[in-house]
Formats: C-alpha cells, sequence, structure tokens
C-alpha cells in the first residue's frame, strides 16, 4: 500500500477545460457585457460577476425518454396509508407525479449560472484589442534611459548619502576603536560627583584621570569619519519606452444633450477601463471643452456638468500644451480619442484642421475620432466633413459614428482590433 | 483478539497512522471477511482538487472537454454556495486501485473511508464478474493517459474546434454506445475465411439457368436487380442491426478520417468502462458500507477504535444509509446506499438467524451459517437487477414499506398497483428489480439500415415501450449530431415492436 501526498500537486487541473467551457460561452459573454455597457454602471465591471446564461449551447443532448409520455410502474419507499387498488388524481399541471425521470443531467439547465473572474470577463471583453502602433515607438526611443539604484558608492553628492550604511560603518568603527560612548562618560561624571560628596579624594582623582584621558580619546576617534560615508548609487539604463499618454477630448457643449454626452462617457469609461487593464504605465488626461478647454480630473470628467459654445481648437491647444510640458515625445506615446457631436464654430475650422495635421497629428501614435449623434443625417456634420481630408494624409487617424449604446462596442472593437490596417 | 491498543484518539492524522489504520482494516477485510482486493494506493487530495476530480467524471487523468468545466463551474458554484459538501473519498477502478481521501477529513472519516473504499469498492471491483468481463483494470490509467494526449495531438493538428464538435457528438451518443452482450470475437481473418466459402458456395451452386427465369415483382433491367445485390451484401457487412452506435459510426461512416474514428473509440470505450458501475450502483455501494461496517464494528470489539470515535462513525454511517420517504422533501428516489446495505445485512440475517418466512422464500441459503461467503458469491456472480429479483426478502420490502405504483400519461390519476402484503412481494420485487435494468431504462434504439449506394441515408429505429417516447426536443438535437457524424441525411423511426407500427419520425442533416 502506498500513501501518496498530492496536496502539493499542481491547483487548477481543470483549467483547460475552464478555458474551452468560456471560449464556448464567448459569445453569450459578450453579449451579457453588451448588455452591461446599454445598462449598468461600467465601474461594476471591474468586479467579477455572476454570469447567467440562458443557452441551447450548453446542453448536451442525448436519446432518452419523455418524462410525459408512456405507461410506468415504479416502487416507492415509505408507504403510510395506500392499499393497493387507492388511485391518486395527478395535480393539474401533470408533471407525471414520478421524479424518477429527470433532466439527463438531473438538472434543469434552462438557466445555468456561474461565476466569472473579473480577468476572465475582461479578457473576453478585450480580447484581440490593443493599442496600434506601440511597437514602432519602441525602437525608435531606445534613447532614452532610467536611473536605478545600483548599491552604494563612497562618494556622491551629500544629499545621495545613505544614512543607514554610513551609520553602521560608523558604530562598528567606534566599537572597535573603543570610543568611549556619551552614557559612559555620563556615569563616569556621577561618580565623580558622588566621590566629591563624600570627599573621597583619591578615588575623584583616579576618575578625573579617567574622564581626561577619555576626552582625548573621543577627540581621536571621531564619531563619524570620512571612511565611514556610504552614498546612493544609481546607475543609467537604457529603457524602451511603452510608456502612453491617452488624451480624452470631450465636447460638453450646449449642442451635446445629456443623452450623448452619456453616450460619450460611455466610451471613455470603456477605453479607461481597456488601456487600465493592457497597459499598466497608461496615463490618462482628461480635457474637456466647450469654447474653452481645461484639464479636469477623472471625477469631474464623467461626472461634472458645464456647458456653453463649440470652439474645438481650444482642447487641440490644450492638448498641445500640455504635451510640451508633461509628455516628451521621445519617452510617451501619445494617443488621443476625441468625442463630439460634430458640431463646431464655422470660423474655428480652419484653425483646427491646422493644429491637427500641423501640430498634433504628428505627435500622436493614433488619433481617434468618434461622433456621437443623431442618425439623421449621417456624415454631415460640420467636423465629419472637415475630418474627411485628414484621413487621406495621415493613416494614425480614424474616425467613427456611434448612434446608439448598443453600438459603442462594436465601434470601440473596430478602432482598437489587432493590426488595424495602417 | 480483545484488548488491542487504541489506533488513534482524538481526530487529528498523519501518514503514520494511515499506515497504522490500512493494516488494522487489511487484518479484517483480508483475514476475517476474505476480501480479495488489488493493491492499493492512497492519495490525500485537497478540496479543490476534489472538485477538479469531480469534474473530470471522477478519472485521474482525463482529456478536455468544456463540459468537464462546465461540471466543474456548477459544482464549484454548489459547494461554495454551501448546497453540498464534498464526497469523502473517491475510488478509481484501476489496477493499483486509487483511492482519493480529502486532507479536511478527521482521523475516524480516515478509517471509514479506507475501510469503504480501499476494501469495501475496491473487492467489488475486482470480483464482480461485470468488471472481470467488461473492464480492464490494469490497462485504465494507460487508456485514458493515451486518450488525453491523442485528444490533444488532435487539437494541435486540426484545431479546437474540429476536436470539440466531434467529441459532442460522440458524448451525445455515449449512452447507445455499450455492448450488452459479449462481443462475438471474429478476426478479420475469420470474416475473411467465411465471405471466400460463401463465395465457394454460390461458384459451386450456379447454375445459368436461374438467370432466365423472371424476377417477381422487379420488372426492371437486370443490373438493377446487380446492384441490390450489392446493396444486400452491403448491409450484412454493415452488421445491421447493431445497437452500438458509437461502434457503428467509427466503423462505417462513410465521411470521417482515421483520427475521428479513433477518437469515437475512446469515447466508446469510456462508455464501456462506466456501464458496470451504472449497472452495480446499488450493490456496489451495498458493498462497501457493508464492509465498512463490519471492520468498524470489529475494530471497536477488538479495542482499536474509542467510543468517541464510534459514535463520529454511527452518525455518518445513518446519515449515509437513510431512506427517505417517498412523500419526504428529501427524497431523491431509492438511496443505493440504504437499500444496498440493508439487503447485504438481510442476507447475513438470513443466513444466520433465519425465520420461517426465510426459509421458504430462500431455502438455498436459509441458515446455512455462512454468511460472508454467501454475501461474497452474491457481489461475485450478480448485478443490481437479479441481486434485487433474487435477495430481496418479504421482510426488508415491509421494513421499508415498499409500494407500487403506475402511472399511465393517458390517465388523470396514478394507481397504486401493490403494497407490502402477501400478495404483493413478489411482484414488488420483479418491478424494483426492472428498475434496475438499465436495458429497461435506457432508450432502446438500433441503427437498422444504412444505404451506402443510393442517399447513402442512415435509419435507426427506436423501439417504444409501455409508449414511453423520446424526448422530442433532445431527439433532434442529438439526431443532428448523428448526421454530423456520418456525414449524410439521417431518420430515425419510432415504431411499437409488436405492431410494426412507425408511430413518429425524426430526420437530420449534417450542418454544412
Amino acid at each position: 500500500m502506498h500513501v501518496i501526498d498530492r496536496r502539493r500537486n499542481p491547483k487548477s487541473k481543470s483549467l483547460g477545460n475552464r478555458q474551452r467551457f468560456l471560449r464556448r460561452m464567448k459569445s453569450h459573454i459578450r453579449e451579457a457585457v453588451n448588455q452591461s455597457i446599454r445598462s449598468r454602471k461600467i465601474s461594476d465591471l471591474e468586479k467579477g460577476q455572476e454570469i447567467s446564461i440562458d443557452s441551447k449551447d450548453l446542453q448536451e443532448p442525448s436519446f432518452h425518454h419523455d418524462a410525459k409520455h408512456g405507461n410506468r410502474d415504479f416502487i416507492l419507499p415509505g408507504n403510510k396509508e395506500y392499499k393497493r387498488g387507492d388511485v391518486i388524481s395527478k395535480p393539474p399541471s401533470a408533471e407525471g407525479g414520478s421524479g424518477m425521470e429527470g433532466s439527463p443531467d438531473g438538472e434543469g439547465e434552462d438557466n445555468f449560472s456561474f461565476v466569472i473572474s473579473s480577468d476572465e470577463f475582461l479578457n473576453i471583453f478585450f480580447e484581440d484589442l490593443e493599442l496600434p502602433n506601440l511597437a514602432k515607438k519602441k525602437l525608435k526611443s531606445l534613447k532614452s534611459s532610467e536611473r536605478v539604484r545600483a548599491g552604494f558608492a563612497k562618494d556622491g553628492a551629500p544629499q545621495r548619502m545613505n544614512l543607514r550604511q554610513t551609520m553602521r560603518r560608523s558604530l562598528s568603527r567606534r566599537i572597535a576603536l573603543g570610543r568611549p560612548s556619551k552614557s559612559e562618560m555620563q556615569e563616569l561624571e556621577a561618580l565623580l560627583k558622588e566621590a566629591l560628596e563624600k570627599q573621597d579624594e583619591v578615588e575623584a582623582d583616579r576618575i578625573r584621570k579617567r574622564l581626561s584621558s577619555n576626552r582625548i580619546r573621543m577627540q581621536q576617534v571621531p564619531f563619524l569619519d570620512t571612511v565611514d560615508l556610504r552614498y546612493t548609487r544609481f546607475e543609467r539604463l537604457p529603457r524602451p519606452t511603452t510608456q502612453a499618454v491617452m488624451f480624452c477630448l470631450m465636447d460638453t457643449s450646449a449642442s451635446m444633450t445629456e443623452q450623448l454626452k452619456d453616450l460619450a462617457k460611455r466610451f471613455y469609461m470603456l477605453l479607461h477601463l481597456f488601456l487600465k487593464r493592457h497597459y499598466r504605465s497608461v496615463e490618462l488626461v482628461f480635457i474637456r471643452h466647450t469654447y474653452l478647454a481645461s484639464e479636469v480630473d477623472e471625477d469631474t470628467f464623467f461626472h461634472g456638468r458645464e456647458t456653453g459654445g463649440t470652439v474645438v481648437s481650444s482642447a487641440l491647444e490644450k492638448m498641445s500644451e500640455i504635451v510640451d510640458a508633461r509628455y516628451p515625445i521621445d519617452d510617451w506615446n501619445i494617443y488621443a480619442a476625441q468625442v463630439s457631436d460634430g458640431h463646431n464654430f464655422d470660423y474655428d475650422m480652419q484653425t483646427t484642421l491646422g493644429l491637427l495635421s500641423q501640430r498634433i497629428l504628428p505627435l500622436c501614435q493614433y488619433y481617434a475620432y468618434i461622433e456621437v449623434g443623431d442618425d439623421i443625417f449621417p456624415g454631415t456634420s460640420v467636423l465629419w466633413n472637415g475630418y474627411t481630408p485628414l484621413l487621406e494624409q495621415h493613416k494614425n487617424f480614424a474616425r467613427a459614428e456611434v448612434t446608439e449604446a448598443s453600438e459603442i462596442f462594436p465601434v470601440f472593437h473596430d478602432l482598437f482590433a489587432h493590426e488595424r490596417a495602417t | 483478539m480483545m484488548n488491542k491498543q487504541l489506533l488513534y484518539s482524538g481526530s487529528e492524522w498523519d501518514f503514520d497512522l494511515l499506515r497504522r489504520v490500512y493494516d488494522a482494516c487489511e487484518e479484517i477485510a483480508v483475514g476475517e471477511l476474505g476480501l480479495n482486493v488489488y493493491p492499493n494506493q492512497l492519495e490525500v487530495i485537497t478540496s479543490e482538487q476534489m472538485l477538479d476530480a469531480y469534474a473530470a467524471i471522477g478519472m485521474p487523468t482525463m482529456y478536455r472537454h468544456w463540459s468537464f468545466g462546465k461540471k466543474f463551474a456548477r459544482e464549484e458554484m454548489l459547494y461554495r454556495k454551501g448546497a453540498q459538501s464534498l464526497a469523502y473519498e473517491l475510488v478509481i477502478n484501476s489496477n493499483p486501485c486509487v483511492n482519493y481521501i480529502m486532507e479536511e477529513n478527521t482521523a475516524t472519516m480516515q478509517t471509514l473511508v479506507i475501510a469503504h473504499a480501499a476494501f469495501g469498492h475496491n473487492h467489488f471491483f475486482k470480483n464482480n464478474q461485470l468488471f472481470r468481463q467488461w473492464t480492464r483494470a490494469d490497462r485504465v490509467l494507460d487508456e485514458l493517459a493515451y486518450a488525453k494526449k491523442f485528444l490533444a495531438d488532435c487539437e494541435q493538428r486540426y484545431g479546437l474546434d474540429a476536436v470539440e464538435d466531434l467529441l459532442d457528438s460522440a458524448h451525445a451518443l455515449m449512452q447507445q454506445s455499450v455492448d450488452r452482450y459479449a462481443p462475438k470475437r471474429q478476426s478479420t481473418s475469420d470474416k475473411k475465411q467465411k465471405a471466400e466459402s460463401r463465395a465457394q458456395y454460390l461458384e459451386s451452386t450456379y447454375n445459368d439457368l436461374y438467370r432466365t427465369l423472371p424476377t417477381t415483382a422487379d420488372r426492371a433491367a437486370k443490373p438493377l436487380t446487380e446492384t441490390e445485390e450489392e446493396a444486400k451484401q452491403e448491409r450484412s457487412a454493415l452488421e445491421l442491426p447493431q445497437e452500438n452506435l458509437l461502434g457503428f459510426l467509427a466503423r462505417h461512416a462513410p465521411k470521417l478520417k482515421d483520427w475521428q474514428r479513433e477518437v469515437l473509440e475512446i469515447v466508446r470505450r469510456l462508455a464501456q468502462y462506466f456501464y458496470p458501475q451504472r449497472q452495480t450502483k446499488l450493490m456496489n455501494e451495498g458493498c462497501a458500507t457493508f464492509t465498512h461496517y463490519e471492520i468498524m464494528n470489529r475494530l471497536h470489539d477488538r479495542g482499536q477504535v474509542d467510543q468517541g470515535a464510534m459514535l463520529e462513525f454511527l452518525h455518518m454511517h445513518t446519515a449515509v444509509v437513510t431512506q427517505p420517504s417517498f412523500d419526504s422533501k428529501f427524497y431523491q428516489g431509492i438511496n443505493p446506499y440504504a437499500l444496498g446495505f440493508a439487503m447485504m445485512r438481510d442476507i447475513q440475517r438470513i443466513c444466520e438467524h433465519p425465520e420461517e418466512e426465510d426459509r421458504s422464500w430462500f431455502p438455498e441459503i436459509a441458515g446455512n451459517g455462512e454468511a460472508m461467503q454467501t454475501i461474497r458469491h452474491a457481489w461475485a456472480e450478480y448485478r443490481d437487477e437479479s441481486f434485487v429479483m433474487q435477495f430481496l426478502s418479504p421482510r426488508l420490502i415491509r421494513e421499508l414499506r415498499m409500494f407500487a405504483v403506475n402511472n399511465h400519461s393517458d390517465q388523470p390519476f396514478v394507481s397504486i398497483n401493490e403494497i407490502h402484503d402477501e400478495q404483493g412481494y413478489r411482484n414488488i420485487r420483479q418491478q424494483l428489480a426492472s428498475q434496475y435494468d438499465l436495458s429497461k431504462q435506457d432508450a432502446d434504439i438500433e441503427v437498422t439500415d444504412a444505404d451506402l449506394k443510393g442517399s447513402r441515408r442512415l435509419v435507426l429505429t427506436h423501439r417504444v415501450h409501455n409508449g414511453r417516447r423520446l424526448n422530442k426536443e433532445q431527439c433532434n438535437r442529438t439526431l443532428r449530431h448523428v448526421a454530423n457524424l456520418w456525414g449524410y441525411r439521417v431518420r430515425m423511426l419510432e415504431t411499437d415492436p409488436e405492431t410494426g407500427i412507425t408511430i413518429d419520425e425524426y430526420e437530420a442533416m449534417p450542418m454544412p
């Protein structure tokens, strides 16, 4: 007989099965996600959730008898009052009253629910999406570097002195060279006082001598010597940049109705979730604009209320300012997504296009324009028409249109799909 | 024998203890009960690993399929919500016999589990004739490892989807893919010889005159009768009618590739491996429960387990062998542990302390004083159906207050046909036995016709017994799986075997 301890064996032996199961459920999970975007708070998406799937795909059919038909005899235990020949009328719903023949697995499968972790959920959600053109940048800007800690040095700038290392060496040196400690001196002084009180001159003399020799020693052996000093050392390491910043430009002017703003916000939430998940170092800059643009924090961006006229170039200028100030192009992949209802003051169009093609688009890895609006006159807005020439001139420019919440995910998916034709 | 040293006290256990307990159990099981077991292998696992094992239908290695993932998701959900607790053990019919035991078990539970699985189930696997005839315990694990590797290779080579679709179809037909009777072992050379001698016979009795006789019904030209003749020969080559669907499709489906045939064979062998377990659930659990009960009691008599352990054991044991009444909300059919255990104890009683009634019902065994030998013989030679038919005593029918119910879908009521009285015993016993007869419970489906020359249509026939028709929706979906494997149109006839009348018809086309 052998006893084998299998507890240390790798866990999740059925992980492969679970993956296959989820793969099969993917379309249903996508559907569930789509539902959530339409109706639920997206912030909830990040939590794992119970998914209830009503699906034919999950059934494993087999040939078996229908419980509702036929003539069957069976034996039951626990008779209390029945006699031979008794008849019992069936309940009106006519289940057959038997319970002998259930569904094949002994379980109802109309609604199969199970818990799926947020990781699995979002993996399926954002599968085959990526930030376009990221790799190019990586090669281009290998020259940028980063300081990393690399041990300790004997010299360096004072502000980099490492106290812990320095004090450690000082202490060991002081002990080795026998430098009297402060407490030792205090003790001796106390003894001296005592001796003086007792008027024991011999003892007092002896203590005085010791004190003076100690003082000399203290001066000879300094508390902190230059040999003790240690400095934190840094090295510069070349570093591939995969840092990216995403500019979210949202039109919050009066022409954007609540419904349109909602669409725009949902789009950004999706974007936010995607970037946070797939690119750890992605920074987000939220810019909202009316005739004036301002950088705001996440919360204000998604929940603030502000209206006014529309000047798109204000946002673009703001963006370019921020890039200059904080995001050197060498180090950062720059992305931008602009959501608008397509309105802009006519006089501003020229400035906007100029800014875009001269300043912004050359900076950006990818610039996506999403137009939210009613679908009555698609492709007739000022911005939509104005941007048309950009499409041809700049490969890193893309645009799309969203008219209702259910379209957000497909559009998002198109914009960030793998191997986008660039 | 009395007052041996206590094996343990308290609930903690370690590996040394497992060994001591195993040796003590072995002394009783082999020495006193006369059991004959495969070598054992105890494997300690965590609850999560137990869930894993559940998902892989209890096997240590298994090929990958989404349905196991689904099962895992469901079991996990039930377990986490507390709706269901896990089994204490899991045992595999293999040589060496693999016993999974959970780390959370107390020392008493481990003792119980070792007695139950490592000796009870193990003895049954090794000795019952169904297992001996149909399963190869020494090859199971190798076979599963082979299946896993083969399917993983197929996934690599032909893609996940192709393999998944194939397995879906194969799983749908598992129930109809067991050989119920001992296989005719006919090698290909035998077949060849037979065909040759048949041809020789035809040649030797050839008479050209017969050719000029007008054929009766057929007014068509001669070549057609030739093709008909060919079709007839082909049909006999297909070994129709054939009740093993996967076996048939693996051999004869025209469009399948070799690897697909092998996958069908793998699934078919799996179905065959589990068939004895389905046929002996009652006896197998009865055997294991009886064994653990005997061993625990004898351990206690010898002073090897203390009173506390015994109380803990009895608490669990009674929970296992409870049979709720039909009207209880806990009723889930007849509990195989309860009935199995009760029948084993009953046989023991009949052998040792028979009453007048027993002597007339069981003249061969009543009072023979050889309880263990009688029981071991039953374990070896019977399956659930024949076991109930042979050994269910009137006394037990009375104790369990069994009654027979008839439910006819055309009637607005159900009727009580038999109760536990003098007239009822035999009928109740017979009906309960047929309830355990899988060939009566599973749908009776055969391949009856396959046209390999013309439309290539396959015909299945479901023989409807007692008006029990197939579930329509499920039948349609399953039939589509058959069509996918066969590659051409498939038809299913539901016929009444007595009158030969076709009651219903289904058709399915393969998916493009």
